[in-house]
């Protein structure tokens, strides 16, 4: 008999939702066979099974939140495996943190919540300096040392760049599940007046980071309108040439080889604040917002200055369609240099985004519409795009931002320059 | 399946997978051709450290006065010494013996061949006693280590009477009056030392620009100063050119800065290095990469091949027991599907002579070429109450500090006993230690250990007694 246990599908995952079970009770499984698909706070992975034998019970129903990573999630019976028996379960999209499943007989991670500052979180005394100066709580971190001691490879996983003043910085709190029912009830909504939709791992993780940025990023917007027309014929044209390959280049596409190739113009632009110092990405590594059933998230066009306008299309339609299907791997949306939110299909006009740190600045892009436009005393129609710049002070200074939003622009308004 | 694992020599490595496997609840055999516990325990890390004791203790009675003590007649008999040390060497390796026992390990004496197979290679062994016998299991692990570098175009090949190997060199039949040693890495300098403190006249030979090349820069130089106070010969950034028998001894040209110089000695030490223990056991049949005489493995010590691991001296440098030990716990607990920790431990490297040497992690030169900010501290131990009250006043100890997070990385020690305190260091970076967890404990007085607490508060412009 051998327990499956739920698998960490990532270096810092702590729990997650069986979203679906792929086998049940009697059925047969080898190696190999898929078992289940395992939902985290940003991606949907199907779970594969290591060892063999016959599903005797499922222990975790499906939909079940919160479950823990290395809690049994089912049991095999008839295991045929000669050597000890070992949790078998390995995720079919693995992350590099992967390895050897955990053994049944180990026992289970501490849990690393903190519960009313009583129960110790077990942390290298380095893994808790680096969390300090990156205003990383280690309560959302998982310890890949022995049971489960967060140390220094986990903090630098989480992937947050160091902060620049960490006695001075204020500590960051996550957010906590419960604070809406209780606070709303004290703020006189009683109970049966709203629904209550629970939070998933995508909308924790939307909000942690968004309120951390927004709170802690000196941050200011920079708008321009821009001329479309001259793009508009262009994308005709170049559509026209692809048809026969089936692919079409969208208003978006062309946004972001522009600003991509507007970074390559404005090095100083596509940059990240860290306390040593301010890196200067080699690449315009862009992210692009999509958004999905209950939440956002940012895949990633890579090298964009370096692609055409084709690869491009193909690659933006392919990740927003994984995206929507939560299939994107960690790789695929974790990083990035710089980011573009797209609302104009919504007819918006203009708005301003909050920064995806560690990048150091988003581009918001409004609707393209015909508009009244004077020159040279004359009042003419133009399709025009507002889009607006949102800067990290603390790297893009407002000179800066305007030398982007300039070459972006003039790339736009002349497309033609984007092949130069 | 006959086991669920083999292992395919006895030594330090092997042993102890052997023993962590059964603790795990597998069935496990483990083929020896020699003697269990390997050259470790049989001639190497255990019967040197016999011979070494038998030295200092000489060595100290040369200095008695210095106690205020006196002895008359002081004299050593070599095959005494020598006698202690096998018997110290018989004593573990019917340790060892007993071990396998205690944990049900099966011992097979004889020489082992893998064949392909699945889930994991055969292995053939032709046994000790005569006869074959065939082992199916579902793992396999391969921990033959290494031996000596032989370098047959220079002639630096033991004969086992003018010129000897380690092997030969923990037997003597009798102290060489002239001895040259070629090599100054740990095992070389072990013996000079050894020799040196019986009365030989010692040179030693190094190709290399500093003596202990791996070693921190700052610990080499005063090791050769130490040596040479003992009376000890260098020649370093000196290339051996031919060594050959010259009249009743042997005859070494060495050149160095362009000149060449002939050294004359009634034996010669060789110890060039080592080369792993890859020949003979079907490997490049089996498709296990093979580099520079070590077998290739990821960090589990997985060769490719499908059931094969290999661990220790053969998987490569360092050529540390303690280092095989714990490759081999690493992969067994990873082969029993276990997730082992310790991975990127540092490896403390120990010289036994006199003085000591003892180090882990990086030098202070290995942490600037990283790219690493360093923060540097130094402590002589002649500013130590304990080492200036036991006579011990030689050496220091220096620490090496990551200063962007105050990380310990790396810690290098000259001097009595430091061989006993590397540990301190070891368990502080492996526990992730920062400065500011040295700078908390308490070290007990008077110890010479606090001088690594010193050298901590050094690196950061507080030590209390320099």
């Amino acid at each position: 008999m051998t327990d499956i246990l739920m698998p960490a599908l990532s270096p810092t995952m702590e729990e997650g939702i069986l979203a679906k079970w792929l086998v049940k009770v009697g059925d047969s499984v080898r190696s190999g066979d898929l078992i289940a698909e395992i939902e985290t706070d940003k991606a949907t992975m199907e779970v594969e099974a290591v060892d063999e034998g016959v599903v005797e019970a499922l222990l975790v129903a499906e939909g079940t939140e919160g479950v823990k990573v290395n809690t049994p999630i089912a049991r095999l019976s008839g295991s045929a495996t000669a050597s000890p028996p070992p949790a078998s379960v390995v995720p079919v999209v693995p992350t590099a943190a992967i390895t050897a499943p955990a053994p049944v007989s180990q026992e289970a991670p501490k849990t690393l919540v903190k519960t009313e500052g009583s129960s110790r979180i077990f942390a290298s005394p380095l893994a808790r300096r680096l969390a300090t100066e990156r205003g990383l709580d280690l309560a959302s971190l998982k310890g890949s040392g022995p049971h489960g001691r967060i140390i220094r490879v986990d903090v630098e996983a989480a992937g947050v760049a160091p902060r620049p003043a960490p006695s001075a910085a204020p500590p960051v709190a996550s957010v906590p599940a419960s604070t809406p029912a209780s606070s709303l009830a004290q703020l006189g909504y009683p109970a049966d007046s709203y629904t209550l939709v629970p939070l998933d791992g995508m909308r924790r993780t939307v909000a942690r980071r968004l309120t951390e940025s927004a709170r802690d990023i000196p941050h200011f917007p920079l708008t321009v309108d821009v001329e479309m027309d001259a793009l508009l014929a262009a994308r005709t044209r170049i559509n026209g040439l692809l048809e026969a390959r089936g692919i079409k280049v969208s208003v978006n596409d062309l946004v972001i080889k522009a600003a991509a190739l507007a970074l390559k113009q404005v090095p100083e632009a596509n940059a990240s604040f860290t306390p040593e110092g301010i890196a200067l990405h080699r690449h315009a590594d862009i992210s692009m917002a999509v958004a999905v059933d209950g939440g956002l998230i940012t895949p990633i066009i890579r090298r964009a200055e370096q692609k055409g306008l084709a690869e491009i299309a193909l690659e933006a339609k392919d990740l927003a369609e994984r995206a929507r299907t939560r299939k994107l791997k960690p790789e695929e949306f974790q990083g990035g240099t710089f980011s573009i939110s797209n609302l104009g299909m919504f007819g918006i006009r203009q708005f301003g985004s909050i920064i995806n740190p560690p990048q150091g600045a988003i581009l918001s892009v409004g609707a393209g519409e015909a508009r009244a436009v004077v020159r040279d005393g004359q009042v003419i129609i133009r399709t025009l795009m507002t889009v607006t710049l949102t800067c990290d002070h603390r790297v893009i200074d407002g000179a800066i931002g305007a030398r982007w939003l300039a070459a972006f622009r003039a790339l736009i308004e002349d497309p033609i320059t984007m092949i130069v | 399946m006959d086991f669920d694992l083999v292992v395919v020599g006895a030594g330090p490595g092997g042993y102890v997978a052997a023993i962590r496997a059964a603790q795990l609840g597998l069935k496990v055999a483990i083929i020896e051709r020699d003697k269990l516990g390997g050259i470790c325990l049989n001639w190497g890390c255990i019967p040197t450290k016999a011979l070494l004791k038998s030295a200092e203790t000489f060595e100290t009675l040369g200095h008695l006065e210095d106690y205020g003590l006196r002895a008359e007649k002081v004299s050593f008999d070599l095959e005494a010494v020598v006698g202690r040390s096998r018997k110290v060497a018989g004593q573990l390796n019917a340790g060892v013996a007993f071990l396998m026992k205690k944990n049900k390990i099966t011992v097979i004496e004889g020489e082992a061949r893998l064949e392909a197979g699945a889930p994991a290679p055969l292995v053939r062994v032709a046994l000790k006693a005569g006869g074959e016998r065939t082992l199916k299991a579902a793992n396999v692990i391969l921990a033959t280590g290494a031996r000596a570098r032989t370098l047959p175009d220079l002639g630096l090949v033991p004969d086992g009477q003018r010129v000897w190997s380690y092997r030969e060199a923990m037997v003597p039949d009798r102290v060489p009056t002239s001895l040259l040693v070629v090599g100054s890495g740990a095992i070389g300098i072990e013996f000079a030392s050894f020799y040196r403190a019986l009365g030989s006249e010692v040179t030693v030979i190094e190709a290399l620009p500093r003596i202990l090349p791996v070693e921190d820069e700052e610990v080499s130089a005063a090791a050769q100063k130490a040596f040479e106070a003992r009376g000890i010969a260098f020649r370093t950034g000196a290339s051996v050119r031919r060594l050959a028998p010259s009249g009743k001894g042997v005859e070494l040209t060495v050149e160095a800065g362009g000149a060449t110089e002939i050294l004359k000695a009634e034996v010669a030490i060789v110890a060039v290095g080592i080369v792993g223990n890859v020949e003979g056991l079907g490997l490049e049949a089996l498709g296990v990469t093979i580099e520079k005489t070590h077998v290739v493995t990821d960090s589990h010590g997985a060769t490719g091949v499908p059931g094969l691991w290999a661990i220790g001296d053969l998987a490569g440098p360092p050529w540390l027991a303690h280092k095989a030990s714990h490759e081999g716990v690493h992969c067994v607990e990873h082969i029993a599907g276990q997730k082992p920790s310790g991975l990127t431990a540092p490896i403390p490297g120990c010289t036994y002579a006199s003085p000591q040497i003892a180090s882990i992690g990086l030098t202070e030169a290995q942490a600037k070429a990283r790219g690493l900010s360093v923060k540097v501290g130094r402590f002589p131990l002649r500013a130590n109450g304990k080492a200036i009250a036991a006579g011990h006043t030689e050496g220091f100890i220096k620490t090496v500090f990551d200063a962007a997070n105050g990380a310990l990385v790396g810690a290098h020690m000259i001097g009595a006993d430091v061989t006993e305190m590397i540990q301190g260091y070891a368990l502080a970076m492996t526990l992730e230690a920062t400065e500011a967890d040295l700078f908390a404990t308490v070290f007990p007085h008077p110890t010479i250990s606090e001088g690594m607490h010193e050298a901590a508060l050094d690196a950061f412009g507080r030590a209390l007694h320099s």
